[in-house]
């Protein structure tokens, strides 16, 4: 009975969340594909989306981990607010960030104003958004990782006299590297999705600001066909991604729990 | 768990026990004034929920078979779409016009006093995209300018519908943007400043309206357009910075 229950959930969810993806799929338009691939405004769509989602990956990564590690190592007082204010992103709607961040780096935002910077309408603000939006999805799993990282190690190489950044270089780096490559995967993922902070915030400029989630967004109310095209191509893009991070995890998972015979 | 259930009934039954109202698909540009004829008809017992959106995001609505009973376009353009693919029931009623503007923040950031100056390299323009009316429109005031090309490339971004237009301006996030006179409401009106657009190079915009085919509430609907062109319905919209319909005749 609870088997079947089971069964019966699972087969529910996975039609739910196949079907869509199904329906998309069937109405590729298969004879134009390959001409609509190569359309100067798709493969404009689709190397703005690959240039800002490295570029905030890359980014997300330099300033995520020394935060990961904090949170993992250390306790400091308000540290509850710090994770929760890293978290909130998130669960808040994407517009709303993208409000925020119009009257924080805005022009006439607080930030903007103070610094005589003009951020809104650039590419860097289309980044900016993807940082802000994505950056939890890194944190979230480099954090467990730190945390798993078993003391001992640490302690004994203090006692060989490594230095703080040597172990962490030598010791913990390696040790968490399927935690941050899945991290960087989750939040390069999200990323690449962005919209609704960046058509808020960043606006819609196609070459500058106009990532494939806005092209997709544009094209449904002109040019259905160019929508479904690009929204095929953004499915196979996160697949990949995905996909890719599951096969890397498990080869280096297997590899990083070698060279922690202790931690076993 | 009860507590949680009894909870989730309490914050969701206004949303649950909401009267039967008819909904209707209007161009961004008539949020307000649509608003306020809805509080009037609600005086007779009709009730109206609205889907706010750029004109063209709407016909798509329409076509992907969104329920709606009637379809308020800012062109006549998306309007023929919708009676094109039988969205349709009966022919479509101008009901309104409106006339374009440019607006700038009230502090002028860009110094942009005149429509020209819309031109000058490095001011921040902001336009609708090709495919929403007000976006359209804008395109063809710039031609009838010939100001097209040069300012064109002052454009930072084409926003989706013209609310959009209107926000980030009066957030002084860009120079100067193309919205319609009914857009500089008493809401915003303290944060734009409003430049005309020469007579000779004036496009007006035209709202036609119908019912939905097959729409659920179908009396509703047609009391809704009905009283749009009665003479309370047109004050109702001139009040809100439009132009009545009549003179929209030849």
């Amino acid at each position: 009975m609870t088997r079947a229950a089971a069964i019966a959930a699972g087969a529910l969810l996975l039609l739910l969340l196949g079907i869509p993806i199904a329906s998309l799929i069937l109405r590729v338009p298969a004879a134009s594909l390959a001409a609509r691939m190569s359309e100067p405004a798709i493969q404009e769509a689709l190397r703005l989306s690959l240039v800002t989602t490295l570029a905030s990956t890359l980014i997300i990564v330099l300033l995520g981990t020394p935060v990961a590690y904090v949170l993992a190592t250390r306790s400091f007082p308000g540290k509850r607010v710090v994770e929760t204010v890293i978290d909130l992103p998130m669960v808040l709607p994407p517009t709303v960030a993208g409000l925020a961040l119009l009257l924080a780096f805005g022009r006439a935002g607080f930030v903007g104003r103070a610094l005589g910077i003009e951020l809104p309408f650039t590419t860097l603000a289309v980044i900016l958004a993807q940082v802000f939006m994505s950056a939890p999805f890194f944190i979230a799993p480099a954090r467990a990782g730190f945390s798993g990282v078993d003391r001992r190690l640490v302690d004994a190489a203090a006692t060989l006299r490594a230095s703080e950044g040597y172990t962490f270089a030598r010791v913990v780096l390696p040790l968490t590297l399927p935690s941050l490559t899945a991290g960087a995967a989750m939040a390069c993922a999200r990323a690449l999705g962005e919209f609704g902070a960046t058509i808020t915030f960043a606006g819609n400029l196609p070459g500058v600001t106009q990532t494939m989630p806005l092209a997709v967004y544009v094209a449904f109310q002109s040019d259905l066909e160019a929508a479904i095209v690009l929204s095929v191509l953004l499915m196979i893009l996160s697949f990949g991604l995905l996909l890719g991070l599951r096969a890397a995890t498990g080869r280096m998972g297997s590899a990083s729990s070698l060279v922690s015979p202790i931690a076993r | 768990m009860k507590r949680l259930v009894l909870a989730f009934l309490l914050v969701a039954s206004p949303a649950l026990a909401a009267p039967d109202a008819a909904t209707i698909f209007a161009a961004a540009s008539l949020s307000e004034s649509f608003q306020d004829v809805a509080k009037e008809l609600e005086k007779t017992g009709k009730h109206y929920r609205f889907n706010f959106a750029g004109s063209q995001q709407l016909a798509a609505q329409l076509e992907q078979g969104a329920p709606a009973d009637v379809f308020a376009s800012a062109d006549e353009l998306w309007m023929r779409y919708a009676k094109e693919h039988d969205l349709l029931e009966g022919d479509p009623r101008l009901f309104a016009r409106n006339r374009l503007v440019v607006v700038t923040p009230k502090t002028n950031p860009g110094r942009v006093d005149r429509i020209a100056d819309l031109a000058r390299p490095g001011v921040k323009v902001l336009l609708g995209v090709e495919n929403v009316p007000v976006g359209r429109y804008a395109r063809q005031v710039l031609a009838n300018l010939h100001l097209s090309r040069r300012v064109l490339a002052n454009v930072v971004s084409q926003e989706e519908n013209v609310k959009a237009i209107v926000t980030k301006i009066a957030l002084g996030e860009a120079d100067a943007g193309f919205v319609y006179a009914s857009d500089v409401t008493p809401g915003v009106r303290g944060k734009l400043r409003r430049i005309a657009i020469p007579d000779d190079a004036e496009v007006i915009a035209d709202y036609p309206i119908a019912v939905a085919k097959n729409a659920p509430h179908a009396e509703a609907a047609r009391a809704f357009v009905d009283y749009l062109l009665t003479r309370e319905g047109q004050a109702i919209l001139v009040k809100h910075g439009f132009l009545p319909a009549e003179d929209a005749r030849p």
